[in-house]
C-alpha cells in the first residue's frame, strides 16, 4: 500500500498520514469540515540575558493529521501535557502553529491575519473548561451572550436583546436571567451561558476543552445532554477535548488518543474502546475504575510505571517506549509510523495489540 | 475480645453562623468504620462530605462554628479533646492527605526535612535517624531514587510523585486510620490507579483503616468495603459496596448511578440526568433534601426521613419514605440498568 511506504526524503523523518488519508481509510460519508494536515506546534525554551538564544523546544504537538466530519463528533484524549489543549487552541489560530496547515470547509486558516480570521471566527467557536474564570464578572449576562453579535455588526438594540433571550432559553436558563452577573450562577448555569455564547453566532464547529470536567456528576449528565440536543438541532460538528475516558465515549463519534504532541491511535470509538491496538491506549482505558465493582474486580488492570516524560525532550524513536509493557529494541531506535489496520482504524506501535506487526518496511 | 470500631461518628451537625444565615454543613451525620477496613464517602460538592471528616481532625472549630455529636476513636471522644490532645492525635493516629500536594507542602522546605519534621513531632527520634527513615518512606511509597530526590523541593516533583511524598508524610507515624479527601482528582487516569494501589498495598501493610472521599463513583467501585452517599449535609444511604451498586435504596443513589458515563459500555442514547440544582444548604427544603429534585417523592416526602434499615439486608440504611418493594420497580430503567427515571427520547 502506498501510504505504508517511506514517503519522506529523510530517512529519520517519519511524516505521519496526511488527512486526506485518514479521510479516505474512513468508511461512510459526510465530507469533512476541518482537515488538519501535519500540524506541529513548538515552543522555543529561551535563554540568555542580552541576546534571547533558544536553548531548547518543548514540542507541543508534533506533527499531526485528523479530519473532522460534518455532524460528527471527534473526541481528542490524553493525560496532562499531551498537547490536546494546544492543538485545539491551534485549530482555532489562537496559537499560531509553527507549520502544517488546517483547512476549514476547504479554506486554509494558518498564515491568515486576524482581520482575515475574523469572519470565520462566527463558525468556529469555543466552549472552555472554567465556568468561573471565562465569564467576564462585572458584565451582566445580556453583555456575555450578546457581545459576540454586537462585535460582529449582527443585531441590534431589541433584535439582539431577544435573540439573547432565545438563547437563554435554548440552554435552559430562564429569559429573565437576562440583567443578572455570573456570581449569581452555579457552576452548571454558567457554562450553560459559555455554551449560549458559543452558539449566538450560529457557528458550524465548536470546540469544547474539558467542557464538563469542573462540574459535580449529576451537572455532567445535564450538560452532555444539552451537547447532544443542541448537536442535532443545529447540525453542529464538535471537537470534544477531554480527559475523562467515560465521558469521552459516551459522546464521541471518532476518538484521537494523543502522547507527547502525537496522535497514538485514531478510529471510531467502539472500535478504540473495545480493541485498542496502541499499548497506550490500553493502559489508558484499563487505568479507568469502572463504576461497577464486579465488572472493576473481573479485568485486569495495566499499571504504567512512572510519569509522562517532559515534552522539551521527549523519548527517541516511539515516545511511549519508556513506559511501554510491550516495548523491545526496535521501539527505541525507529520510530513507528501511523498504519492503517482497516476501517478507520489507525495506531502508531511497533508492537499492535492483537494484530499482526506492521511490515519492517514502514519507515524509510 | 470484642473489638469496638476503630472510629465511631454519631448525630454529628458542624453549623456555621454566616452573614447570610446559618450554613448546615453536615447536619447529623452518624457512621461507624472498622480496623483495616475502607469507607468510600460519595457526594457533590456542598455534601458535606469533606467537612464532616475534617471535623473529625478538629479542623473545623471556628469561631463561627457550632459542632455538636460524638466523634469516638479508639476510645477517646474527639469532640471533647482540646487543641494540644486533638494535635497529639492528628498526624500521628490520624493522617490526612488532600485534592492538591501542592499546597499541603511547604514550597520552602526539602521534601526529605518537611517529613524529618512531621517525625519528630510525634516521636522522640534524633535527626540523623529521622532522615534516614525519610528516605525510607519516600522508597516506600515508589519515588524513585529517594535518597536525591529527598534533597529537592516540592516544585521539582510531578503531580503524582507530589502525591507520593504527602502519603509518605502522612504515613511516618503509622497511623490507624487515614482519611484521603479527593487524592487522586487532580491526578491523571495512569497516575491515579498508581497512587490507588499504592493506598491499597500500604493499607494491608500497616492494618491501616481508610475514608476514601470522593465524587468519583469509579474509585468508590474500586477501593471502599463500605460506602456512604451524602447529599446537602446527610447520609442518605450507607452500606456494603456491593449493596449500594446493585440495590440501592435511594433514589438520589440512582440517580448518581444512572447518570455516569462507562469506558466499557458503547453509548447510550442519552444519559439519565437529575434535573434540577443542588439545594442551599442555609435553606435546604423542607423534609427530604433530595425531593424538589426526585421524581417519585410524594405527600410524605416533607418529613425528615430517619436513616435506617428498611429492607431485610442489615446494615444497609436509607433515607427514603418509598416501600422498599415499590422501589424496585421503579429504579429499574428499560435498558436493565438503575436509575432514577428513563432518560428522555
Amino acid at each position: 500500500m502506498s501510504r505504508v511506504e517511506a514517503p519522506s526524503q529523510r530517512a529519520t523523518d517519519v511524516r505521519a498520514p496526511s488527512a486526506a488519508e485518514i479521510e479516505a481509510s474512513t468508511p461512510g460519508a459526510g465530507g469533512a469540515l476541518l482537515e488538519v494536515d501535519h500540524l506541529v506546534k513548538h515552543f522555543p525554551i529561551k535563554s540568555g540575558i542580552l541576546i534571547d538564544r533558544e536553548v531548547g523546544r518543548v514540542r507541543a504537538v508534533d506533527d499531526v493529521s485528523f479530519t473532522v466530519r460534518r455532524g460528527e463528533t471527534l473526541g481528542l484524549v490524553g493525560e496532562s501535557g499531551c498537547g490536546k489543549s494546544t492543538l485545539s487552541r491551534s485549530i482555532l489560530q489562537l496559537i499560531k502553529p509553527t507549520s502544517g496547515s488546517v483547512r476549514f470547509d476547504g479554506r486554509e486558516l494558518v498564515g491568515l491575519t486576524a482581520r482575515q480570521m475574523r469572519p470565520l471566527r462566527r463558525e468556529i467557536q469555543m466552549i472552555f473548561q472554567d465556568p468561573y474564570a471565562s465569564l467576564n464578572p462585572r458584565r451582566r449576562i445580556a453583555q456575555i451572550i450578546g457581545e459576540p453579535l454586537a462585535l460582529h455588526g449582527l443585531r441590534s438594540g431589541g433584535e439582539r436583546q431577544s435573540k439573547v433571550q432565545e438563547l437563554l432559553e435554548r440552554v435552559g436558563l430562564s429569559p429573565e436571567h437576562y440583567n443578572r452577573y455570573p456570581h449569581e450562577f452555579s457552576g452548571g448555569q454558567r457554562q450553560r451561558i459559555g455554551i449560549a455564547r458559543a452558539l449566538a453566532l450560529e457557528p458550524r464547529l465548536i470546540v469544547a476543552d474539558e467542557p464538563v470536567s469542573a462540574l459535580d456528576v449529576s451537572i455532567q449528565a445535564q450538560i452532555i445532554n444539552l451537547l447532544d440536543d443542541l448537536q442535532n438541532e443545529f447540525d453542529l460538528t464538535y471537537i470534544f477535548v477531554a480527559h475523562d475516558l467515560g465521558v469521552v465515549r459516551h459522546v464521541s463519534d471518532r476518538i484521537a488518543v494523543m502522547y507527547l504532541g502525537k496522535i497514538v491511535e485514531i478510529g471510531p470509538a467502539d472500535a478504540v474502546y473495545a480493541n485498542p491496538i496502541h499499548p497506550y491506549t490500553h493502559s489508558l482505558l484499563s487505568a479507568v475504575p469502572i463504576p461497577d465493582p464486579r465488572q472493576n474486580r473481573a479485568r485486569e488492570q495495566v499499571v504504567l510505571e512512572g510519569d509522562v516524560p517532559s515534552a522539551a525532550d521527549p523519548p527517541q524513536a516511539c515516545r511511549f517506549h519508556t513506559r511501554c509493557p510491550r516495548a523491545t529494541d526496535i521501539c527505541s531506535e525507529v520510530e513507528p509510523r501511523l498504519v492503517d489496520y482497516g476501517s478507520g482504524h489507525w495506531a502508531a506501535c511497533h508492537h499492535p495489540i492483537g494484530r499482526e506487526s506492521p511490515r519492517a518496511g514502514t519507515v524509510g | 475480645m470484642s473489638r469496638s470500631p476503630l472510629l465511631e461518628v454519631e448525630d454529628l451537625r458542624v453549623h456555621f453562623n454566616t452573614d447570610d444565615g446559618v450554613v448546615k454543613a453536615v447536619d447529623g451525620v452518624s457512621f461507624a468504620l472498622e480496623r483495616g477496613r475502607t469507607l468510600g464517602v460519595v457526594g457533590e460538592s456542598g455534601s458535606g462530605k469533606s467537612v464532616a471528616n475534617m471535623t473529625i481532625l478538629g479542623l473545623t472549630r471556628a469561631a463561627n462554628a457550632d459542632i455538636s455529636g460524638r466523634i469516638v476513636f479508639d476510645g477517646r471522644d474527639l469532640a471533647t479533646l482540646d487543641a494540644e490532645g486533638l494535635r497529639s492525635v492528628r498526624g500521628n493516629q490520624i493522617s490526612m492527605i488532600f485534592q492538591d500536594p501542592l499546597s499541603s507542602m511547604h514550597p520552602f522546605y526539602k521534601v526529605g526535612r518537611q517529613l524529618v519534621e512531621a517525625l519528630e513531632v510525634h516521636q522522640e527520634i534524633d535527626r540523623q535517624e529521622a532522615s534516614k527513615r525519610a528516605v525510607e518512606l519516600l522508597g516506600l511509597v515508589g519515588i524513585p531514587d529517594p535518597d536525591r530526590r529527598a534533597g529537592e523541593y516540592p516544585h521539582e516533583f510531578s503531580g503524582g510523585m507530589r502525591q507520593r511524598a504527602m502519603i509518605a508524610m502522612a504515613l511516618a507515624n503509622d497511623p490507624k486510620l487515614l482519611i484521603a479527601d479527593e487524592p487522586t482528582t487532580a491526578l491523571d487516569v495512569t497516575t491515579q490507579a498508581q497512587i490507588l494501589r499504592l493506598i491499597e498495598r500500604l493499607q494491608d501493610e500497616f492494618e491501616m483503616a481508610v475514608v476514601m472521599i470522593t465524587h468519583d463513583l469509579g474509585v468508590i467501585a474500586d477501593v471502599a468495603d463500605e460506602v456512604m452517599v451524602m447529599y446537602a449535609g446527610r447520609v442518605v444511604e450507607a452500606g456494603t459496596r456491593d449493596e449500594v451498586f446493585y440495590d440501592p435504596q435511594h433514589p438520589y443513589t440512582w440517580g448518581l448511578l444512572g447518570s455516569l458515563t462507562r469506558v466499557d459500555r458503547p453509548r447510550t442514547a442519552r444519559l439519565a440526568q437529575i434535573s434540577g440544582q443542588p439545594p442551599s444548604v442555609i435553606s435546604p427544603p423542607q423534609g427530604c433534601h433530595f425531593r424538589p429534585r426526585c421524581p417519585h417523592s410524594f405527600g410524605r416526602c416533607t418529613e425528615t426521613p430517619a436513616l435506617e434499615q428498611r429492607i431485610l439486608t442489615p446494615g444497609h440504611a436509607d433515607r427514603c419514605w418509598l416501600e422498599p418493594e415499590r422501589k424496585q420497580t421503579l429504579r429499574v430503567v428499560s435498558s436493565g440498568e438503575i436509575g432514577l427515571e428513563e432518560p428522555a427520547a
